[in-house]
């Protein structure tokens, strides 16, 4: 029998920005030893939208990203990583805008290089700034449901709180906080670094975050074709027993095998 | 005259634009995923034949690479 996890209805379509999506995946391409080995992961781990960054041209570069973009036919999610200040965040995400054609930016403001947490309030003027350009902000934003709302009321598309610091894989280390913000926000929640495995990503999904966005989890690890299909069926997961509704946890046992029959012997 | 192309100086024609510092780059493919700053002020494609370079402005061409 087919489950309703296969079936797709467990996998149900969601909106993000002004379009429909199937895969609640979404990878990042940094990280990946070869283009051979990121085009293959890639394709294992079923995302739509993969995010990708700007650098200045390296004439002696091996292979296009973008070309492999295009071969799976993906959608590019520009970032503005390596940004400290609002200023240049702006400046990038519009760099990003003329070179590819898309006002989607995934907006990171760091405040340094050690945490790369988000610097909170450089953040938030640039989402201002960014929305009122025409943008559709997609927010790297700390596990703060009062920052998560302030993105969400300057206008952010959807708001992306960390796990943990980017590429620690130490999963999600404030979970109450991300249900809190998953409980409150009205545009999408996606959980944003620091996924370490596949019970991660699971873990986002069943505290109620509509996707995933990873990046070394997969591309570092040992095998990353056999990580991003480990992923791809970790966030389908999560989300049909998030769907399914979990049974609530007791401090005693609670039977499943009726007592009422039981032989005297 | 001399510019500052992606943080190194190089010399160029006196009369030359702001596309031919982007071949000048060496971006593999100028045709799609390039962009370019000058002075820190995004100059759309359209713009880069006609937008003439003076002495010592700095030209930043990207494109997509890897990244999170």
């Amino acid at each position: 029998m087919q489950s309703k996890a296969d079936s797709g209805e467990a996998t149900a379509t969601w909106t993000l920005g002004d379009r429909e999506w199937s895969s609640r995946l979404i990878v990042g391409t940094g990280g990946f030893r070869s283009m051979e080995q990121m085009e293959r992961s890639l394709e294992a781990s079923g995302a739509e939208i993969v995010t990708v960054a700007l650098r200045r041209v390296d004439p002696l570069a091996q292979g296009s990203i973008t070309d492999v973009i295009d071969r799976l036919g993906l959608f590019t999610l520009p970032n503005t990583a390596g940004c400290f200040t609002a200023r240049d965040a702006v400046k990038t995400a519009k760099l990003a805008r003329e070179a590819f054609g898309t006002e989607w930016v995934k907006l990171e403001v760091i405040g340094d290089d050690r945490t790369l947490l988000p610097d909170a309030t450089e953040l938030l003027m640039a989402a201002e700034t960014l929305v009122a350009d025409g943008f559709t902000v997609l927010p790297y934003t700390n596990d703060d449901p009062i920052l998560a709302r302030r993105l969400e009321e300057a206008g952010c598309a959807a708001v992306m709180p960390l796990g943990s610091p980017i590429g620690s894989g130490a999963g999600i280390r404030n979970p109450y906080n991300v249900r809190i913000i998953v409980e409150q926000s009205s545009v999408p929640v996606i959980l944003d670094a620091g996924i370490g495995t596949a019970s991660d990503a699971a873990m986002a999904m069943e505290l109620g975050c509509d996707a995933v966005l990873l990046a070394s989890a997969v591309s570092r690890a040992a095998d990353p074709e056999l990580m991003a299909g480990a992923m791809r069926s970790a966030v389908v997961a999560g989300y049909a027993a998030r769907s399914a509704g979990r049974i609530p946890k007791r401090t005693h046992a609670l039977a499943s095998t009726p007592d009422e029959g039981l032989p005297e012997l | 005259m001399r510019i500052i192309l992606n943080g190194e100086a190089k010399e160029v024609g006196d009369e030359a634009s702001v596309a031919d510092a982007v071949i000048l780059s060496g971006a593999p493919d100028i045709e799609r995923g390039v962009a370019v700053a000058v002075e820190g002020e995004v100059v759309p494609r359209g713009e880069w034949e006609g937008r003439a370079l003076s002495e010592g402005e700095a030209i930043e061409v990207v494109h997509a690479v890897q990244g999170g």
